[in-house]
């Protein structure tokens, strides 16, 4: 077999199926210029969700807007795990503990509670949660250098428990050290930042006092969240198209054969430790200036085994997919939080949600035995120069189906061409 | 607009696609947003039509030239590159092997054979970091090789496939080769974040040199299959491929025409040859004796962890100490 490039492609075997796979070859084929046009106004139109309130799709025991922003930190952290996880196939289960010292950094530099409070000598409190985001950052990315360097030489299983006795271990002494960290009592008043004040919001709309929906913090810190979110991903996704992104994927499918072919794979795992740290860190900052009050019970291991579940449940390895499997998890407990009825039939929400576990264990089961890649799965791009390629072997595909089937949308075959987007800009 | 499914509306869209996309390759940075392959399993692998996307790559000559080794190779042809001085490897109280010594010469193709159970592999360990000799060294280029990282021994010169195939499955075969490459590249993570000027050229040589490789073993319209989706003889193809992509001085391959049938192996010796008259040296571990006295310059055999046996294949194929071990010794002899 030479090429196949006037070979339909339904001829061999199976071609591109299912609704999944024409959106994934519409999306890929389109121009660049054209995914921006479609991805911003998409990405502002989930900033706006809790503005809009659509009624199926708006909680009704919580507000929306808070759900919205915890999905936002929650995809952040589910990025980040990726990272180690689903690139490196390292199995982390003591993420909270990053998550924890990104949240308590902040808390210990700017509450009043705390021994180390810079408030009130010389950071001003309107700036300083900002100012101790990448300190937060930096604090956390240096706790995963120290975590990594011991544990990194383990493999499997024995690394998974070192994490987890990690995650154990800050919680504790989060727990313990309440000369510093307040003990159970936590540390209240975290430094939030001071914008837009007014005679309505006398803190600004960061505060936790602004709680009127629908323009409430939720909404504020859920657009931060977003900002946050693809800055992340700008810088995940250089990382993976690059020589780090590969040499991850080659530790994660072989680590014997990755290091003979060259690639230096413990000082590889500890960078994908370090830099997902160091996105845990950051949501964990988040977290402490949206809540502005941090107690050592939000970092049980539970939470690890959340975050893991939203990899796993969205995709590991895609980063689309570990966003939405986030979406899942914080959004499906609360949507049945305080309903009465579900298109006509009615429910208890509250006693529902009181089984959200159960319910959430046997989403997990069902999925994992009928979709084990998860919801989205990956096939990753690892280099940065090859569109021509794979637009080239796709070529084959499209003009195989543009001759047989009828194409659905105008998607595939005109929409594609750059011709449209390039010359006439409109269809 | 005109029927877009119509032959002639597909062609121009393909013309003009092209031309736009080379500009566009400049600018990747939302590729994060984007949206995927298809899921493993159900993927239906395309060629991609070498013609379009590299025209130079029709040129032998210009493959081989983008492939080659180190041209100073061939001033030095026939110098010892890798020295094994008395090596012995032992696992508890099993000698793996016993005091063995030979040279692989500068691009020339040495076979090591031996009947199962012989050392081959083990020696070929010793050579390339993953066992450590318990008496004797292995001295490569001049170095001896102590203490040397795994990875590091790749970036010294030394490359290798696996006897049972070891890609990264996940992997389109370009992404394999390419994996190879980055054994010579140097960004790290600040200048791939940054994607700093190092990066942005590292990656095009790396997928230049990836294509001509591919096109090299004879893969190139294969370069966006996934590993895991390659038929048998081309995974162990993709294999040399990405073990040429390290710029290795030595290839050493280890049985790489398991499963192969004699088509295919008298392909593979080809391909073995086009490698050693392109400035590697090859060390060649098979069982195959057609394979190897056909393309082999020299021969070392060895016999329960000693080599027993050294020179042209012409001369081991007359050696009576070879002949015993591979046929065993008729009974009347010994007596």
């Amino acid at each position: 077999m030479t090429t196949t490039t006037n070979t339909p492609a339904s001829t061999s075997g199976r071609p591109y199926h299912g609704v999944g796979d024409r959106v994934r070859l519409w999306w890929d084929a389109q121009a660049r210029p054209t995914q921006w046009l479609i991805g911003v106004p998409f990405i502002v139109f989930i900033a706006f969700l809790p503005v809009l309130r659509i009624p199926v799709l708006t909680t009704v025991g919580t507000d929306f807007g808070s759900v919205m922003a915890q999905f936002g930190m929650i995809a952040l952290v589910a990025i980040g795990l990726n990272v180690v996880v689903g690139q490196a196939g390292l199995l982390d289960l003591g993420y909270v503990g990053f998550y924890a010292i990104g949240a308590y950094t902040v808390a210990l530099l700017t509450s009043p509670d705390s021994p180390w409070n810079l408030t009130d000598q010389w950071l001003s409190q309107d700036w300083a949660w900002l100012f101790c985001v990448p300190i937060a950052i930096a604090i956390t990315a240096i706790s995963g250098l120290i975590l990594g360097s011991p544990t990194l030489r383990l493999r499997g299983d024995y690394l998974a428990i070192v994490t987890l006795g990690f995650g154990e271990i800050v919680r504790l002494l989060a727990d313990n050290l309440t000369t510093i960290t307040g003990g159970g009592q936590g540390l209240k008043r975290v430094a939030y930042p001071r914008l837009g004040e007014s005679t309505e919001h006398p803190d600004g709309v960061f505060s936790a006092g602004n709680s009127a929906p629908p323009w409430n913090s939720g909404l504020w810190w859920f657009w931060v969240s977003i900002v946050l979110i693809v800055i992340v991903l700008l810088v995940v996704g250089n990382l993976e198209r690059s020589r780090v992104g590969r040499a991850w994927v080659a530790i994660r499918e072989d680590e014997d054969a990755a290091e003979i072919m060259g690639v230096p794979t413990f000082k590889f795992k500890l960078w994908a430790f370090v830099i997902g740290a160091g996105i845990g860190g950051l949501s964990g900052a988040l977290y402490a200036g949206q809540v502005q009050f941090v107690v050592p019970t939000n970092f049980n291991v539970v939470n690890s085994m959340f975050f893991l579940c939203a990899v796993v449940l969205g995709g590991q390895g895609n980063k689309l997919g570990v966003i939405l499997g986030a979406f899942v998890i914080v959004y499906l407990p609360n949507f049945f939080l305080g309903r009465t009825d579900l298109f006509g039939i009615s429910i208890d929400g509250n006693t529902i949600a009181s089984y959200k576990y159960l319910f959430f264990g046997l989403a997990l089961i069902i999925l994992m035995i009928f979709r084990p890649q998860g919801l989205l799965p990956a096939r990753q791009k690892l280099l940065a120069y090859s569109r021509q390629l794979y637009q080239a072997a796709r070529r084959a595909v499209l003009a195989g189906e543009g001759r047989t089937t009828p194409v659905p949308a105008d998607g595939t075959v005109d929409g594609r061409g750059p011709a449209a987007t390039k010359d006439g800009g409109e269809r | 607009m005109s029927d877009p499914n119509s032959p002639e509306s597909l062609r121009a869209g393909a013309e003009s696609e092209e031309q736009f996309l080379s500009p566009d390759d400049e600018i990747m940075s939302s590729e994060d947003v984007r949206e995927q392959d298809l899921p493993d399993g159900e993927v239906e692998e395309i060629d991609v039509d070498l013609a379009t996307v590299r025209p130079e790559l029709a040129d032998a000559a210009t493959v081989a030239e983008i492939v080659a080794a180190d041209r100073t190779v061939h001033a030095e042809v026939g110098e010892p590159l890798l020295r094994m001085e008395g090596v012995t490897v032992k696992f508890g109280g099993l000698t793996a092997l016993d005091d063995v010594s030979f040279d692989i010469r500068r691009g020339e193709i040495l076979g090591l054979i031996g009947p199962n159970g012989a050392g081959k592999t083990t020696a070929f360990n010793a050579m390339t970091g993953v066992y450590r000799p318990s008496s004797g060294r292995v001295v490569f280029d001049d170095r001896p090789l102590v203490r040397v990282k795994r990875n590091e021994i790749t970036r010294l010169g030394i490359a290798r496939t696996f006897q049972n195939i070891r890609l990264f499955s996940d992997m389109t075969a370009l992404e394999n080769v390419v994996v190879g490459t980055d054994a010579r590249h140097r960004t790290s993570v600040p200048g791939a974040i940054f994607r700093s000027a190092r990066h942005r050229r590292e990656e095009r040589d790396a997928i230049d040199r990836g294509m001509a490789l591919l096109e090299f073993v004879g893969i190139g319209a294969r370069a966006t299959h996934q590993a895991r989706n390659l038929p048998y003889g081309d995974q162990r193809r993709l294999e040399i491929a990405r073990a040429l992509a390290t710029e290795p001085k030595l290839l050493c391959l280890d049985e790489p025409a398991a499963g192969f049938n004699p088509a295919e192996k008298e392909q593979l010796q080809e391909l073995v040859r086009k490698i050693r008259d392109d400035g590697f040296t090859v060390l060649l571990i098979e069982h195959d004796m057609r394979l190897v006295m056909g393309v082999t310059d020299r021969i070392v055999v060895l016999e329960f962890g000693r080599k027993i046996a050294e020179g042209l294949p012409a001369e081991i194929r007359e050696n009576p100490a070879v002949i015993a071990a591979y046929l065993g010794v008729p009974d009347d002899a010994t007596a």
